[in-house]
């Protein structure tokens, strides 16, 4: 920020402005219309710099400081950027704030090159879209990748990236990470017991009952705070019991896409486990405290991502093991098949279109997409990145490798949804609804109704910008 | 003639920095944000649309935030209400409910003073990250603990729809009532001491006291503790945000309007609906000031 004081003061009146009239955003609240910045004319293209990055000019970043931390931009990306482009000076800038501190940016048309737009406190990619913020990055999946000129950007991302990346129509969002949702556990304590992995949803019922009945620890739990962590599995199953039309139908506001039979279904099958099976006091304990009950071997299972083991690095003991398996088969007519796995690319990087040096911007994606800059961000930060290959052998943990296996072994048969991110507000009401239903406040049969009658809203609300997919 | 030029040179030259700066920052977003309220912003578009009051009719069938001004009201009548009566308990307490012979406060009340202060020194966040901690559903939660202990069990303050609100109310009435206590107590201080011997001598008890000196004597402090009080419940918004499960959850089961206010602004990043809603805000609160105001004329009692 020390680069940027007017930054500071921006957020500052914001936060005082907060108080009585929140609406009121502050005595520079109303935009204003800004001369674009007339951008130096590119340099010339060529095979080894595709997007014409001027050799000198400067390249702005901000990385949101989360899980991952940012060390991996200043010791792996920056560095290999550089290599290439020494003359460059990188400004390198970290926040857990994003909104707060480069909203302002945007409306005041001088945002900077490259934003990790990610975590809590992210900036809506809608918005963004729909007012032309974000460069195309399709230039980005046709130019040749870092290591190899024969081969295209393009090919070497799994395919769900340029799928979730893609506003009207245009490629403008990076996901840098590959997210694998499933059921975490500890591989330790399952040997330990002679518990075994669950295939079917009666046997994972049972493994419940057997591990309530052992004493030895809770069966199930899930971020009681924060109810997404459980709508996640529910909606993988209900994909898993009708088929990916059930989640493509809810992302397009499909009519009767919530109150559709599969959903309902899931929604049942989980109100169970709520009912029986959760640790006490789960309701009122978030993400951190079930994360760390279960390095405790307080409990055996709960529903997370594979960005977990990086996140419980400092409590999880040395012979914790975490491994994940992928929603049990509902009934044996399940339309997908066991190891079906919900997938989704995250750490959503932008090139905003306004900024000083998109072609920096995009070169410096590409560098980011390279095999050796995937490589170490996939050791460094125990996840698994979007650059097919990048894990090869490398020397993965064991929750990052049963991650990586599910992956493998799920091959086509994966899918994901996009409302979450596409209608914030459904989101809120799901969070809400879900968490009623595990805590018993609403029947399935009214969850789905619930969730039905916030779409079918959303759905006749003409200021909110509708997406398909 | 040149001395009453310079007198007003004077004034004017202390008042045009306050004054520039209340307009500044003060009437200018004010005014601002009934004009972003009838547009279509998203807070990063140059050039937002003119919608005209299509805000505000949406905002008539958002059932959230009517949820939220029915707990803002909720907060309007029982904060004040529940404050101010402890409030004026502790206080009477500490300087005149010796009982016994003479006035003064009950043993050791220099010290309760102080402790009571206390909650009023910490920093709302700091209050409600704290609160967390003792609503916490487990044998760690400081309420919980001794509950569990005692064979109930764990109460979920904070995760139940039902009893999360009054968790909520409890925070806000804890963190106040020391700031009143002060506040009384200095009213009291301000009522001549031979009144209460003059009582005490003729036979009253400490609840006539109450009743028949302080409370009659107190009146005015009484109300312009209710309207802080009430302006307080309106505009609460850091406890909520901070200490509540899904900032206003579960199932909106705490959110006021501050919180929706945020979330539309800076979650769903409509922040012309949001400035909408703000002002509606602005005119429960002024509404609510020139009510109180006017209901609170009554003749002052000289002594």
């Amino acid at each position: 920020m020390s680069n940027t004081p007017h930054i500071t003061r921006r957020g500052l009146l914001r936060a005082a402005a907060l108080a009585p009239m929140a609406g009121a955003l502050a005595a520079c609240a109303t935009p204003a219309q800004q001369a674009p910045t007339a951008s130096a004319a590119p340099a010339a293209t060529s095979a080894a710099n595709p997007f014409g990055v001027a050799a000198d000019k400067p390249l702005e970043i901000w990385i949101f400081d989360g899980g991952f931390g940012n060390k991996y931009a200043t010791d792996i990306h920056q560095p290999l950027f550089k290599s290439k482009y020494p003359q460059v000076e990188i400004k390198h800038n970290a926040t857990k704030e994003i909104t707060k501190v480069l909203q302002p940016r945007f409306a005041g048309g001088n945002p900077p090159d490259v934003i990790d737009n990610s975590g809590a406190n992210a900036m809506d990619m809608g918005a963004l879209a729909q007012d032309g913020q974000l460069q195309d990055l399709t230039p980005l999946l046709d130019a040749p990748s870092w290591d190899d000129p024969n081969v295209k950007v393009r090919d070497i991302l799994d395919p769900a990236v340029t799928e979730f990346g893609t506003y009207d129509g245009k490629f403008s969002v990076l996901g840098y990470v590959n997210y694998i949702h499933g059921i975490w556990y500890s591989q330790k304590a399952f040997r330990d017991n002679g518990w075994e992995i669950p295939k079917t949803w009666d046997a994972f019922l049972a493994l419940c009952e057997t591990i309530k009945k052992s004493g030895k620890m809770a069966p199930f739990t899930y971020a009681g705070k924060h109810p997404q962590y459980l709508y996640e599995p529910l909606l993988t199953m209900a994909a898993k019991i009708g088929g990916n039309e059930v989640l493509v139908n809810i992302d397009n506001l499909a009519d009767g896409a919530w109150s559709a039979e599969p959903v309902r279904q899931a929604a049942e099958a989980w109100a169970e486990v709520g009912a029986k099976y959760l640790m006490e006091g789960t309701t009122g304990l978030d993400h951190v405290q079930t994360q760390t009950a279960q390095n405790k071997y307080q409990v055996a299972m709960l529903p997370s991502g594979s960005w977990l083991e990086n996140e419980q690095k400092d409590t999880t003991p040395d012979d914790f093991e975490y491994g994940m398996f992928p929603i049990p088969d509902f009934t044996s007519s399940d339309k997908m098949p066991y190891g079906t796995l919900h997938t989704q690319p995250g750490e959503s990087f932008i090139v905003p279109s306004k900024g000083a040096n998109p072609q920096g911007g995009m070169e410096y994606l590409r560098a980011m997409l390279s095999k050796k800059a995937a490589g170490d961000f996939s050791e460094l930060v125990r996840t698994v990145s979007v650059v097919k290959g990048a894990g090869e052998g490398r020397n993965l943990t064991p929750g990052a490798q049963s991650a990586t296996d599910a992956l493998a072994a799920a091959g086509a048969n994966t899918v994901y949804y996009r409302w979450r991110t596409w209608y914030a507000q459904l989101h809120d009401e799901a969070v809400a609804a879900t968490g009623q239903l595990m805590s018993g406040g609403v029947t399935p049969a009214k969850y789905v109704e619930r969730l039905q009658k916030k779409a079918d809203e959303i759905k006749n609300d003409s200021s909110i910008k509708k997406y398909t997919r | 003639m040149f001395n009453t030029y310079r007198r007003g040179l004077f004034i004017t030259a202390f008042l045009a920095a306050p004054v520039t700066l209340y307009l500044v920052y003060v009437i200018s977003p004010y005014i601002q944000a009934f004009y972003i309220a009838m547009t279509d912003w998203r807070g990063v578009s140059a050039t937002p649309n003119f919608v005209g009051l299509d805000n505000f009719v949406r905002l008539f069938a958002d059932g959230v935030f009517w949820k939220a001004v029915t707990h803002n009201a909720a907060l309007l009548v029982l904060l004040p209400l529940i404050t101010i009566v402890i409030a004026l308990f502790f206080a009477f307490l500490l300087n005149v409910g010796s009982g016994g012979r003479g006035v003064g406060g009950v043993p050791g009340s220099k010290f309760y003073r102080v402790v009571f202060f206390f909650p009023q020194v910490l920093a709302v966040t700091v209050v409600a990250v704290l609160f967390q901690q003792v609503f916490r559903p487990d044998d760690s939660g400081m309420l919980n603990a001794p509950l569990m202990a005692l064979g109930l069990g764990p109460v979920s303050f904070l995760s139940d729809p039902g009893i999360a609100f009054w968790s909520v109310l409890g925070v806000m009435v804890w963190q106040a009532v020391g700031f009143y206590v002060v506040l009384f107590s200095a009213g009291l201080a301000s009522i001549p001491r031979d009144m209460f011997e003059a009582a005490s001598i003729d036979g009253a008890g400490r609840v006539s006291l109450f009743f028949r000196i302080t409370l009659p004597l107190l009146w005015d402090t009484v109300q312009v503790a209710w309207v802080y009080l009430g302006i307080l419940a309106l505009d609460v918004f850091a406890i909520v945000w901070v200490m509540t499960d899904q900032q206003g959850g579960p199932d909106y089961s705490t959110t006021v309007m501050a919180t929706e206010i945020y979330r539309n602004a800076f979650e769903y990043f409509r922040f012309g609906y949001a400035s909408a809603l703000g002002v509606v805000m602005f005119f429960f609160t002024i509404g609510f000031a020139i009510l109180s105001l006017r209901l609170s004329r009554r003749e002052r009692i000289e002594y």
